[in-house]
């Protein structure tokens, strides 16, 4: 480890010190001047006819300023959608209108009708209530597969149907698949549920609009991983402003997990209402409206067929998925269960033939978009599930069965559309059960027995695509924006330096790690540097934070416009030390002349930048600023093996997680302390995933776990200490840091490895279950031994 | 609205509060102190834990009028006057102990309150302690961690990297 808090330093996070302290800035702790607040009268129904709106009453209650329906949004666009996707009839999805408010109908609980701005948020709420609403209740589309129905009532009366795709892939290989699983020695089937969860970052969405009249400008305040991409949608799409008259700014931000990427209605509302009352407008939400309005996640209902020959290799995989959309399409919703969830369909293995079918859903639901992981996690689980289910029905060991199908040379072109640059999945097997101590699981499982308990072993691999994405290949894929990222280097006179990322940190640590980049590559001091971002009057463009891509993509861009910044210094240094260009070296800071003694400091050169007394200023500009845009080649492979391993209480069905370890290939390490940071808070979310969470609708559509009471979220006392590793490292080939991208991989990995795990707890207790759907709640796990 | 006075961190501070203004609300918009977040609606998140009187509260569970009188102590007056940072607030920065920093102001208030109570607590004792504050970064690890390191135990058996 490097002692000068550079590359692979576990350098600790600046940005601690205001967070501990009670000083850090999220956009609800920011309050303008003279700014009303925005309450939201949301649909208490799943489905509904809005008959009439009567807010005579309300309207006039103390302190209200004006009371917004979907009638004021009529001329207004509607909540854009970022993806296309083209069905396997060549034909583009059915893509609804969503409007700001509701406009006709309610489509489900929690969609917002009216919104009432007053003085005060107590009197824009007290007179909320005195809205005379008259909805006309129609029967809620709940169940995907009823909802497919001929008969069934639709969510949009203007659609053909409740159908939004019906996506194949590789529609090519249709034919070969099924042709090869109806011949095959053995096939191994799973039906599963990928249960729908509410990604629940602590801090709720908040969003402030606010309009200058003297310079038609706008400014929106919003809990966003990307602010550039509001600034976009919501510009372009929604209000019709242009960027150099609309700046959004995401300051500190307490949490995301996906659920931050999306543009909500919400914040257009508050930068159109904000103009439209000449006051800046302010919007809360509480975690009760949260459940019902933030985009949820996962929500997949699959069948997998596994075809292998008689000596377990694998030869086919086919899978038929039905995809919760909700009521609209959220900003990425499309892509999740296509692109970002049918091309990891190979996983770590050679199987040579994959079909992936998914029919998308609108159903009387929130909309579901992207979570932690977003499509790969849902994969991964029903691929580690099946091959569990296949080991056990051929007798196979189930990490020899992994093994003998992994893929072994790289780069490797899968049946489904990637291309694998790197990787060694039996080198992070290797490594997870040397962590794990495999070796020692049988005699734990002895001293449960003795303790009344079940102990099971649940291994799984996992591999993901992210550092998202190259915009090429994207943009055939249907997405609607390109997938690059920004970053300005600024050097400042004295040296010390400013960078504009279009990456978002909220939680990352970004302020800590990617000075560590720049101050590696420079040879100067990490606290020379700092990084601005979330703010997009400050950074040139951006395309955010998700999908695992801050370092790998926007690390890139530093990368790049650092080098530039280098070079142009070297030029500088050349002409002080009056030698010639390619002779000039840089290291610690110093600038030399290959072969001599001579030498400059950083400082020189950056002070010669900004004061040319002595200068070629007939070649150079002077100052030193850079600006590099960075588009990925290909994206980026993490990849890893994991163990869990369980105890089931017989008598109550209750599971413990006794020991979870996590061998992961992030390629190269900028700070371990912050990838061990993000690899333990994905598996605490994948533990929640198994164990605990459910979003539950009720067959009328209500949101029957809406609150922390319902809602079983992971605490401290339902999860063990993990051992995590990341020394299996095969650097990316294609960034210039070889870095991968660790945010997600701990949510991916560990769902399977749980459920794998509790399976194999009760098999070995002599019962053939082979699956049981999460969350593997006591009641499920009890039952299941019933039967 | 009601005229309420309390001790906040050592100062004597008032302001105006309506009936139904909870603590949480009157810390935030009535004095400022935006440390104490608001993460739920039903009292289950933590992230709002102040101290009253000596103990811990879901500042959201109290109206500010109930507090009339109290000495409130928040995170903001958690590090010295100087700047530096409590012991705990030093554990959680060097174990990594936080990520977005959104429940953080409610952990280093229930874990001075912990040690206050027990101050060599197990592993154990502390994740039951934890049990009424949600963090949805760290998957805890880091927190029990930097809690037990906060009590002076050993912490370098932990499995970390």
């Amino acid at each position: 480890m490097p002692a000068d808090g550079g590359i692979g330093a576990s350098t600790k996070r600046r940005e601690d010190v205001r967070f501990l302290t009670g000083n850090g800035n999220y956009t609800d702790d920011i309050n303008a001047n003279g700014q009303a607040y925005v309450y939201f009268l949301r649909s208490e129904m799943a489905h509904a006819k809005i008959n009439s709106i009567d807010t005579s009453d309300a309207e006039k209650m103390d302190g209200v300023i004006r009371i917004f329906t979907g009638e004021d949004f009529v001329e207004v666009g509607g909540v854009p959608c970022g993806w296309e996707v083209t069905d396997r009839f060549g034909n583009a999805m059915q893509e609804p209108r969503h409007p700001i408010l509701a406009h006709g109908k309610a489509r489900h609980v929690g969609d917002p009708i009216c919104a009432v701005v007053a003085e005060t948020l107590e009197q824009a709420r007290d007179a909320a209530e005195a809205i005379e609403l008259d909805l006309e209740e129609l029967p809620a589309v709940i169940d995907m597969k009823s909802a497919l129905a001929e008969d069934s009532p639709k969510v949009h009366d203007e659609l053909e149907s409740n159908l939004c795709y019906d996506w194949g892939f590789v529609e090519e290989n249709r034919d070969a698949v099924d042709e090869a699983i109806k011949n095959a020695h053995h096939v191994t089937t799973l039906e599963l549920r990928n249960n729908r969860l509410i990604a629940n970052p602590m801090e709720p969405r908040v969003a402030i609009g606010m309009f200058d009249r003297t310079t038609d400008e706008h400014t929106l305040y919003t809990t966003s991983q990307n602010p550039h991409v509001i600034r976009l949608l919501m510009g372009a799409f929604v209000l019709g402003i242009p960027e150099h008259k609309l700046r959004v700014i995401s300051p500190d931000v307490g949490g995301g997990f996906g659920t931050k990427i999306f543009h909500y209605a919400e914040e257009a509302f508050c930068t159109f209402a904000a103009k439209a009352v000449n006051r800046p407008v302010k919007w809360t939400c509480s975690r009760s409206e949260a459940f019902v309005s933030d985009a949820h996640g996962r929500d997949h209902v699959t069948k997998i067929e596994l075809a292998m020959d008689e000596d377990g290799n694998f030869l086919a995989v086919r899978t038929d998925t039905h995809a919760n959309m909700g009521a609209y399409l959220s900003t990425f919703a499309p892509s999740v269960p296509t692109w970002l969830h049918g091309t990891l369909m190979a996983g770590n293995y050679k199987t040579p033939l994959i079909y992936v079918n998914v029919k998308a859903v609108f159903t009387n639901t929130v909309p579901v978009d992207a979570y932690r992981g977003a499509g790969r996690p849902e994969a991964s689980f029903q691929l580690e599930r099946v091959i569990d289910k296949a080991a056990y029905e051929i007798g196979k060991d189930p990490i020899e069965l992994r093994r003998q199908n992994f893929i072994t040379e790289f780069p490797y072109a899968t049946p489904v559309a990637v291309e694998y640059d790197t990787g060694d999945y039996n080198a992070t097997m290797d490594k997870m059960i040397e962590i794990a101590d495999l070796a020692g699981f049988e005699k734990r499982a002895a001293e449960s027995a003795d303790n009344g308990k079940l102990r099971g072993l649940g291994v799984n691999c996992y591999i993901e695509a992210c550092g998202i994405a190259p915009s090429n290949l994207v943009g055939q894929l249907g997405a609607r924006a390109g997938l690059y990222e920004s970053a300005t280097v600024r050097v400042n006179a004295t040296g010390s330096i400013s960078v504009m990322t279009g990456s978002h940190s909220h939680g990352q640590g970004h302020e800590t790690a990617f000075p560590q980049v720049i101050a590696e590559m420079i040879g100067i001091d990490p606290s020379q540097v700092d990084i601005v971002h979330g703010d997009t009057s400050k950074v040139p463009m951006g395309m955010g934070t998700y999908g695992s891509r801050s370092l790998a993509v926007g690390g890139s861009a530093m990368v790049r416009a650092t080098e530039k910044i280098i070079n142009k210094a070297k030029k500088i240094a050349a002409h002080l030390m009056e030698a010639s260009e390619g002779d000039i070296e840089l290291k610690d800071g110093q600038f030399t002349v290959a072969g001599t003694d001579k030498s400059v400091a950083w400082g020189d050169v950056t002070l010669a930048a900004y004061v040319p007394h002595n200068y070629p200023l007939e070649d150079l500009e002077p100052g030193l600023e850079e600006t590099a845009f960075y588009d990925p080649a290909n994206f980026t492979y993490p990849s890893g093996a994991y163990a869990c391993e369980v105890e089931v209480d017989p008598e109550t069905g209750k599971v413990t997680i006794e020991r979870f370890s996590a061998a992961d290939d992030f390629g190269n390490i900028v700070n371990p302390m912050i990838v061990d940071g993000q690899v333990h808070g994905g598996i605490g979310q994948g533990i929640g995933q198994a164990l605990l969470e459910q979003a539950v609708y009720d067959e009328d559509g209500q949101l029957i776990s809406g609150s922390y009471m319902d809602y079983a979220m992971p605490r401290a006392d339902d999860v063990p200490f993990y051992t995590v590793d990341h020394s299996c490292q095969t650097p990316c080939t294609h960034n210039p840091l070889g870095v991968k991208g660790c945010g997600e991989a701990g949510a991916i990995g560990s769902p399977p490895a749980v459920v794998n795990a509790v399976v194999d707890a009760l098999r070995r207790a002599g019962q053939d279950i082979t699956h049981i759907d999460m969350p593997l709640t006591p009641s499920r796990v009890w039952q299941a031994m019933q039967s | 609205m009601t005229q309420v006075t309390m001790t906040v961190n050592g100062k004597a501070v008032s302001g105006e509060a309506e009936g139904r203004t909870l603590l949480s609300q009157f810390l935030r918009d009535g004095l400022g102190l935006t440390g104490t977040h608001v993460g739920c609606d039903t009292s289950q998140c933590g992230a709002c834990s102040v101290h009253v009187n000596g103990k811990l509260v879901k500042s959201c569970t109290m109206f500010a009028v109930e507090a009339d009188g109290a000495e409130v102590s928040t995170v903001e007056g958690e590090a010295d006057e100087d700047g530096t940072l409590s012991t705990i607030q030093q554990a959680f920065q060097e174990h990594h102990g936080l990520q977005c920093g959104f429940c953080t102001p409610g952990m280093v208030m229930a874990t001075k309150s912990l040690l206050a109570e027990n101050p060599k607590p197990t592993e154990a004792d502390i994740r039951a302690y934890l049990s009424g504050n949600i963090c949805r970064c760290t998957g805890y690890h880091n927190i029990v961690k930097a809690i037990m390191a906060a009590s002076g135990q050993d912490v370098s058996a932990i499995a970390a990297e």
